[in-house]
């Protein structure tokens, strides 16, 4: 169970999404999730090993790394990679719905081929319309969250060369160093550039299914002529 | 999720590409994603516990590595890869593009959708532009960050919190050397089949 098993999940939306939809999931996949995985990974592997602090107290160390990183980036990107995939397995729900609904349909009136039903593409229309839109919204929501928390938890997106830590039981103000800070901060950057874009995908998105909703509803007067 | 989706991705590629973009492939595959995963990872393995300075102030080596090391080659070489490969992903996501506009108009709209001409031609070049502008940014930047591609033994380093200069030794330079230069030819190599793929294409494309 790993990101693999997300990739599988997802690739089921891909097939029903539009095409800035695609262009989402490839961004997220190529440029988050692999980063992560590949690179980003490694710079924080040793994040508590090497912070070191100039103090040979015991528990100082441990204590102050614990008040100046509560939640570790990588364990809030893995996060909101999550959170922000999840959406989509409303429309993947939806769309499993749908062709529960269909088989039970055609298995009363003919020989029902299943292969083809699972192979069909459904539009985005109707119900689908608002779960597809719903999913969109949300994931707007939870990248600005993520971004907000990590915003207001590392007071900005520069890691520090040094650190002054007071906290019990550190005899006085001590100084602690962070291991990598410059290239962690290229990965922070790196990684809330991407997260705009996404967002900006997102945000396209939803207005071209507004569009499309809007150019859709005036047809109708025409058809009931 | 590793390095096998981006192969399994690239494999996508390797239908519609000419020639040199299958040598070119070949290239990446086995020279530079292979090398990488099964070589190179582990010569930076430990680079920042391996990296000494011969002082006992805590913090100087932290701060020392930081300054010598802003990003880790291992993380360019890496970025590298990733960066070079996506271009290509332009070319499939044409051809899936003209794929299911020959399904909703359901007629033939395309000699084959995968052919390259008109339209995916023109993709092609620039997904080649593209991996060629990535390759040489990637290799200038190497050069900017490290003054070259060589690692020294010794650094001398000043920084606070180190009380005075002080000698720092990097772990594996001469391994680090050899891996680094073998980025260097294996870019160089790619770059020139870019470019001569760029010009037979742009040949195609005047007949």
């Amino acid at each position: 169970m790993d990101w693999g098993s997300l990739q599988k999940v997802l690739g089921g939306v891909n097939k029903h999404s539009t095409s800035i939809g695609k262009i989402w999931l490839t961004v997220l996949f190529i440029f988050r999730v692999m980063i992560l995985v590949v690179a980003a990974e490694k710079v924080w592997g040793d994040e508590q090993n090497d912070f070191v602090c100039n103090t040979l107290q015991p528990g100082c160390k441990n204590v102050c790394y614990d008040h100046f990183f509560p939640i570790s980036h990588i364990r809030l990107w893995a996060l909101q990679l999550i959170f922000v995939s999840t959406p989509a397995l409303l429309v993947v729900m939806h769309i499993a719905h749908r062709r529960h609904e269909k088989k039970r349909e055609l298995r009363h009136s003919e020989k029902v081929d299943v292969e083809e039903l699972n192979k069909q593409k459904f539009h985005i229309q109707g119900p689908l319309w608002w779960t597809y839109s719903c999913s969109i919204f949300f994931r707007i929501v939870f990248e600005a969250v993520f971004m907000y928390v990590f915003y207001v938890m590392y007071d900005g997106y520069q890691m520090p060369r040094l650190l002054k830590c007071s906290a019990w039981p550190c005899p006085n103000t001590v100084d602690c160093f962070v291991s990598r800070p410059t290239e962690k901060t290229m990965f922070t950057i790196f990684m809330l550039s991407v997260s705009g874009i996404c967002m900006l995908l997102n945000v396209a998105e939803l207005c071209y299914l507004m569009i499309k909703f809007c150019m859709r509803v005036p047809k109708k007067p025409a058809i009931l002529k | 999720m590793s390095w096998g989706f981006l192969r399994d991705l690239l494999s996508g590629v390797n239908e519609y590409s000419t020639g040199i973009g299958r040598i070119w492939l070949a290239i990446v595959f086995t020279f530079r994603l292979l090398v990488y995963v099964v070589a190179a990872e582990h010569v930076w393995k430990d680079e920042q516990k391996e990296f000494e300075c011969n002082i006992r102030q805590p913090g100087c080596e932290n701060v020392c590595f930081d300054h010598f090391f802003p990003v880790s080659q291992i993380r360019l070489w890496a970025l590298q890869l990733i960066m070079v490969s996506t271009p290509s992903l332009l070319v499939v996501l044409h051809v899936a593009y003209r794929e299911s506009r020959e399904k909703r108009h359901k007629q033939k709209l395309y000699k084959n959708p995968g052919s390259m001409d008109g339209g995916l031609l023109c993709t092609y070049l620039i997904s080649l532009i593209f991996k060629t502008g990535f390759e040489i940014g990637f290799l200038i930047l190497f050069y900017k960050l490290y003054g070259g591609f060589s690692v020294p033994r010794l650094v001398k380093c000043d920084m606070r919190p180190c009380p005075n200069t002080v000698d720092c030794y990097i772990s594996k330079p001469t391994e680090k050397k050899v891996f680094l230069y073998f980025v260097a030819v294996t870019s160089c190599l790619c770059i020139l089949l870019n470019v001569s793929e760029l010009i037979c294409s742009g040949q195609i494309k005047e007949m």
